[in-house]
């Protein structure tokens, strides 16, 4: 996973609540086998059917911080919705809410996930509407922010926040404790079901 | 200190916590599908890892199968290629596997339980949302991503926050014709889609005790639609009458300690929730959803809503852009909207339960002519039983489609699809744009509304019927 330490991009209003993983990606795209390139499939209904659509609009046809309404990912657990955004450019997204599955899998693809109050939504919503080429800048170091003369704190969880600067795996962090987890399978009872054998 | 639980089968998993760490928590089973796995076995050989417990993890090919003409290799080559990839991978890495034509095969939360794999006091993931379907049994159960697979692959670990507790408390006698999916679109159009977001939901009281398994299962298979991590309901003898004689349950000596253990599995008494809901089950009707996400769901005998009325802003515009893709105006009654198809299916309403109260409602009758109804057993053992049961008869003389087991049109991976401004009253447990083909347009129903649905051409409650 790719280190994220702060970013600079312009940013797309996405005036949106209940944005489901099946907008984000829809499941015929999820047929790859790869890790990359489900681009083609990012909003692909709506950047079809809808000529006005945010992201087929030119002045945001290259933002990098997408900004949309409460309960954003909500839906399939696919990773490939993270995906599609990272192919798609994005490297930040803010919204007032998260849901649980699409936010856990953005800490582990090197996608950033901010959490900012509605009004901060709204007001960030109004300045980049007003001026589509407004920079945006999200500093996970610093927790904040900026756009203009304003600065917005957010909050992220101490462990998360490390692991995204040092850009660390997971499973190489949880491989230290291998002996915890042997212990752990020592002690478990035997009639626990096991699929194999198959009976 | 009183736990609920959640917190008690969290508890007995934590392999090791420290200061500002999450907890490490042990897997006792993982389930595997083809569509969220191949991403995750090839970071494995690309790490150089094995797969640390095969024996505690299971695959089948679910999601992309096709339902008619299954022994014939996949049509579509991306399909084929991804359930290829799953099969190279489980016979590389030791998994067992149900492959399409094996009797196994099923919905991935529908042969959990089945084979009696999934048991009280477990902790089980997929990569899957809708892996909460197995908390019915009183496991803590929940959908992870595939970077996340790969670390159960790799580790059968999870990093974890311990999450926070709901109760959601069913009271009351549910009246005739109305089931579990009633209950649980009531649930989610009262805590909306967020309402359960960092929560693991209990859902408890006399109705909830009073459900079957299969009912159990629906309930908390929607848990996610809620934003919920997991639900869970305390395992009882429902519970464990249901697991005895299972293939994977235990046996004997074994089967009694099982049961010893299990039975302590219940929230204590004085045991705190973060959030409490209460609601009454003798109020229920028949729900169906009007929107486009699963909280936009009213009683059958309510209207389509106007957005004008919604409060939140957010919420306006939210029901403005459904309706104008559902095609519908506000006003119209719930049972005037009528549907091209019906789906009875999904791992929400694919099993042996559902395809009886459908059967039942649709038995010596026909469906309306100019509807279609696919009926897509959740896994190749219901279907089996089914069959044992002349329901497959019963669907076929009503004139319903009978097809092979799979997700389906539950998420249109396969050629089941709705064509664009098709309209269906589907048993699944999404109604989001384009779910069940691109353009297509859901409402969510029971199984007995889809049957009775079906008879009609309209949105129908089965009470509707009697005297028609
Ligand atoms: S039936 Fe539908 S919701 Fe269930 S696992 Fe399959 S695709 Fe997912």
């Amino acid at each position: 996973m790719d280190a994220f330490t702060t970013h600079t991009g312009t940013a797309a209003p996405l005036r949106r609540t209940n944005v489901d993983t099946d907008q984000i990606i829809p499941a015929e795209y999820l047929k790859r086998i790869t890790r990359t390139g489900f681009e083609d499939g990012l909003f692909v209904a709506w950047r079809t059917n809808e000529p006005d659509f945010v992201l087929n609009r030119p002045e945001y046809a290259n933002a990098s911080i997408l900004v949309a309404g409460p309960d954003f990912g909500t839906g399939s657990s696919r990773e490939h919705a993270n995906w599609a955004l990272l192919d798609g450019g994005f490297r930040v997204v803010i919204s007032p809410r998260f849901a649980d599955i699409f936010r856990n899998n953005s800490t582990k693809a090197g996608l950033l996930t901010v959490v900012l109050p509605e009004a901060d939504v709204e007001a960030l919503w109004a300045a980049i509407e007003a001026d589509p080429a407004l920079p945006v800048t999200v500093d996970l170091q610093a927790e904040q922010v900026t756009y203009g003369d304003v600065t917005v704190p957010f909050q992220i969880d101490p462990y998360t926040r490390w692991r995204l600067l040092e850009g660390l795996d997971d499973v190489g962090l949880t491989e230290r404790h291998l002996d915890d987890i042997q212990a752990f399978e020592n002690a478990r009872p035997a009639w626990k079901p096991k699929a194999l054998p198959a009976v | 200190m009183p736990k609920t639980l959640a917190e008690k089968v969290y508890d007995a998993h934590v392999v090791r916590s420290a200061d500002g760490e999450p907890d490490l928590l042990y897997i006792d089973l993982h389930l595997v599908h083809e569509v969220t796995s191949p991403q995750a076995f090839d970071g494995l050989r690309a790490a150089g890892r094995t797969v640390r417990r095969p024996d505690l993890t299971m695959a089948t090919e679910d999601h992309n199968v096709p339902t008619l003409d299954i022994l014939s290799p996949i049509a579509d080559p991306i399909s084929r290629a991804q359930v290829d990839a799953l099969r190279r991978n489980t016979a590389e890495f030791g998994i067992r596997l149900a492959p399409m034509g094996d009797r196994d095969q099923g919905i991935v939360h529908v042969i959990g339980p089945q084979l009696g794999l999934t048991q009280p006091g477990m902790t089980i993931v997929c990569g899957d949302s809708h892996t909460s379907t197995h908390g019915a049994f009183g496991a803590l159960a929940f959908g992870i991503g595939t970077s996340e697979v790969e670390h159960v692959l790799a580790t059968q670990t999870l990093p974890q926050y311990k999450p926070k507790q709901m109760a959601v408390t069913v009271d009351g006698e549910l009246p005739p014709g109305v089931s579990a999916k009633d209950v649980i679109l009531a649930v989610i159009a009262q805590i909306g889609t967020g309402g359960g977001q960092g929560y693991v939901i209990e859902y408890r009281g006399s109705a909830i005790e009073k459900l079957s398994m299969e009912a159990r299962m629906t309930i908390c298979n929607m848990s996610i639609e809620a934003g919920a991590k997991a639900g869970l309901i305390a395992p009882d003898q429902t519970t464990f009458d249901f697991l005895q004689g299972r293939p994977h349950a235990p046996q004997g000596a074994d089967w009694d300690a099982a049961v010893a253990e299990w039975s302590t599995l219940r929230t204590d008494a004085d045991a705190v929730f973060d959030a409490e809901v209460h609601i009454d089950a003798t109020s229920l009707t028949p729900f169906v959803t009007w929107g486009t996400n699963p909280g936009q769901g009213l009683p059958i005998d309510a209207s389509v809503p106007d957005p004008a009325d919604f409060a939140d802003e957010g919420d306006r515009r939210a029901a403005e852009q459904a309706l104008e893709y559902m095609g519908l105006t506000p006003g119209t009654r719930l049972r005037d909207i009528e549907v091209d198809t019906v789906f009875l299916g999904s791992c929400t309403n694919g099993r042996i339960e559902d395809l009886r109260v459908a059967a039942e409602l649709l038995r010596g009758k026909r469906i309306d002519a100019d509807t279609r109804m696919l009926v897509v057993p959740g896994s190749v053992a219901v279907k089996a039983q089914a069959e044992t049961e002349g329901l497959d008869r019963v669907f076929l003389d009503a004139g319903a489609e009978w097809r092979g087991a799979g997700c389906s049109m539950c998420l249109g991976m396969n050629p089941d699809q709705l064509k664009p401004g098709e309209r269906s009253a589907s048993t699944s447990n999404r109604n989001f744009q384009g779910r069940q083909g691109k353009g297509g347009r859901t409402h969510l129903v029971s199984p007995a509304v889809a049957a009775a649905t079906a008879l009609t051409g309209r949105l129908t409650a089965p009470a509707d019927l009697i005297g028609a």
